[in-house]
């Protein structure tokens, strides 16, 4: 693989930088509405504290979970909204009759929403140490594994909604947005899935996040996350990843085949 | 070094695409050869526009080979690729991006070398100066399409695919594009399908004309001799008369 292999990649992730800089407006979903979630879900926190008398801290549980919940969206929305941006601009004819290969407009989106995500994260984690006192060092070097099953998981599920709108048509954006909302009940964000009916307990295990928000209370509680449920998790969201890649890849050549890409041009402007 | 003029640029044999029942484009074969502006041309719904698709790897053919250079589309999509390019009213250059940013972006995709100078070889040669750092999409229909053909041209490519590339273009703006893209012809850059509906710039810039219709070409020639061939005042004339011809006579 050489350097000019990553020529495309580049240009996927700087046309969103352009984008970026041209547009305010655009920050506002990299950091703007994670950094209120911070701060709504700081002061809950903080309140619960209050008015708790077991002398219980919420902040690293609530405030934690809700923070790494947010970066998992994040990703998931990074990829997507990359993606979009070639919907709304009208733009997949442009790109795809180029020598663009998949696998490397894949990387493209990836990267895009690595770099936004990371500087989601880093606002958060100011925001949360700075305002509520919340300490990483609580977690220890659990954080590494549990933001890498985030990120996994959230690029697979990015990947898979860039997959139903190009198959389902722009109109499919809708979808898009509502994903992670509809996956937290599931995964015990902020309650241990054992308290679930069992057949919600069934989607949560097949689920890479449910092991991580699971071995976030694991740690608040003073045990040790055990090592068989992280490479559960870990592999789950390698699973998936590679699930997601085959089923765009399957969507795109069905695009084409059947003359989608071709017309989607025109389809956007319905 | 001297341009080989004969040499085949695009070979199209044997292509076909239906959907469902509705045959879009029926087991048509043509070449264009380095120097040469072939047009395309055809009623609406002749498959002019499938075709071109084709070539551009958006869609996939029912059967039938597409070669770039030699290159076989479906085997080696991105290398035939990235000797093509094209410009369509319908594919505009993202309208958030400036004539510059777009530029570098789609020189990016086409791995161009030394690229910043090949933009502004470009945005010179297209008169894009003052709007080097301009949004492309407050841009007038006669500088978008400048744009889109200095996009179109990013790569140097051998195949260049204009479809209705002056549509919505005063007289004035469309005389100016034909002559940059008879220009891009004549240095032996590359061949160039070109689709449009202005038999007078059909007769102005194509070497050689397809006339396509229902999915098929029905005739094909040099625009200048056609119609006298067949026995019509102007190709104007010779299209209308292809166009409402039913599926009797194929490719004379």
């Amino acid at each position: 693989m050489t350097a000019t292999y990553f020529r495309p990649v580049i240009a996927i992730v700087l046309r969103y930088f352009y984008l970026l800089r041209g547009t305010p407006a655009r920050w506002m979903p990299v950091f703007a509405w994670v950094a209120i979630d911070i701060v709504l879900w700081g002061f809950i926190s903080k309140y619960l504290n209050s008015v708790g008398a077991s002398g219980f801290n919420f902040v690293p549980t609530l405030l934690g979970a809700v923070l790494l919940f947010d970066f998992f969206t994040r990703v998931m929305h990074g990829v997507a909204g990359v993606f979009l941006e070639d919907v709304w601009s009208r733009n997949f004819l442009n790109l795809f009759a180029s020598p663009l290969t998949i696998p490397q407009f894949l990387l493209g989106l990836v990267a895009t929403s690595t770099v936004t995500s990371l500087i989601g994260l880093i606002v958060m984690l100011v925001l949360a140490t700075a305002l509520f006192g919340l300490s990483f060092f609580v977690y220890g070097l659990m954080l590494v594994p549990f933001l890498l099953i985030l990120f996994l998981f959230g690029v697979s599920l990015g990947i898979c909604t860039c997959a139903m709108v190009l198959r389902l048509g722009p109109s499919a954006e809708w979808l898009v947005w509502p994903v992670p909302a509809v996956i937290s009940p599931f995964v015990g964000v902020f309650y241990p899935i054992s308290i679930l009916p069992h057949w919600m307990q069934f989607v949560g295990r097949l689920l890479p996040v449910s092991y991580v928000f699971e071995g976030l209370r694991k740690i608040i509680s003073g045990g040790a996350v055990p090592a068989a449920s992280l490479i559960l998790g870990g592999g789950l969201a390698v699973m998936y990843i590679l699930l997601a890649c085959w089923f765009f890849k399957r969507v795109f050549r069905h695009a084409v085949r059947t003359g989608i890409l071709a017309r989607y041009s025109a389809e956007s402007l319905s | 070094m001297a341009m080989d003029l004969t040499e085949t640029i695009l070979s199209v044999r044997d292509l076909r695409k239906a959907y469902g029942d509705k045959i879009a484009v029926d087991r048509i074969s043509f070449e264009v050869s380095r120097g040469q502006i072939v047009g395309l041309l055809g009623p609406n719904g002749a498959g002019k526009t499938t075709t071109i698709s084709m070539i551009l790897g958006v869609l996939q053919p029912d059967s039938g080979s597409i070669r770039v250079e030699g290159m076989d589309l479906a085997a080696g999509r991105a290398q035939a690729l990235g000797r093509t390019n094209f410009a369509a009213v319908y594919a505009p250059l993202p309208g958030n991006l400036t004539v510059r940013q777009n530029l570098r972006v789609f020189g990016l995709l086409y791995g161009v070398n030394g690229l910043a100078e090949r933009i502004n070889a470009l945005i010179g040669r297209f008169d894009l100066e003052k709007f080097r750092n301009v949004k492309c999409g407050v841009l007038s229909s006669g500088e978008q399409t400048r744009v889109a053909l200095a996009k179109a041209m990013i790569n140097q490519p051998g195949l260049l695919l204009l479809d209705e590339p002056t549509a919505s273009l005063d007289p004035v703006a469309a005389r100016e594009i034909r002559a940059r893209i008879r220009q891009f012809a004549v240095s032996g850059a590359g061949g160039v399908l070109w689709t449009t509906h202005n038999m007078v710039e059909v007769q102005d810039v194509c070497d050689r004309v397809l006339f396509l219709s229902h999915g098929k070409i029905m005739l094909e020639g040099d625009p200048k001799t056609l119609p006298d061939e067949h026995s019509q005042p102007t190709l104007e004339d010779l299209f209308v008369a292809v166009a409402r011809e039913p599926l009797t006579q194929e490719r004379t």
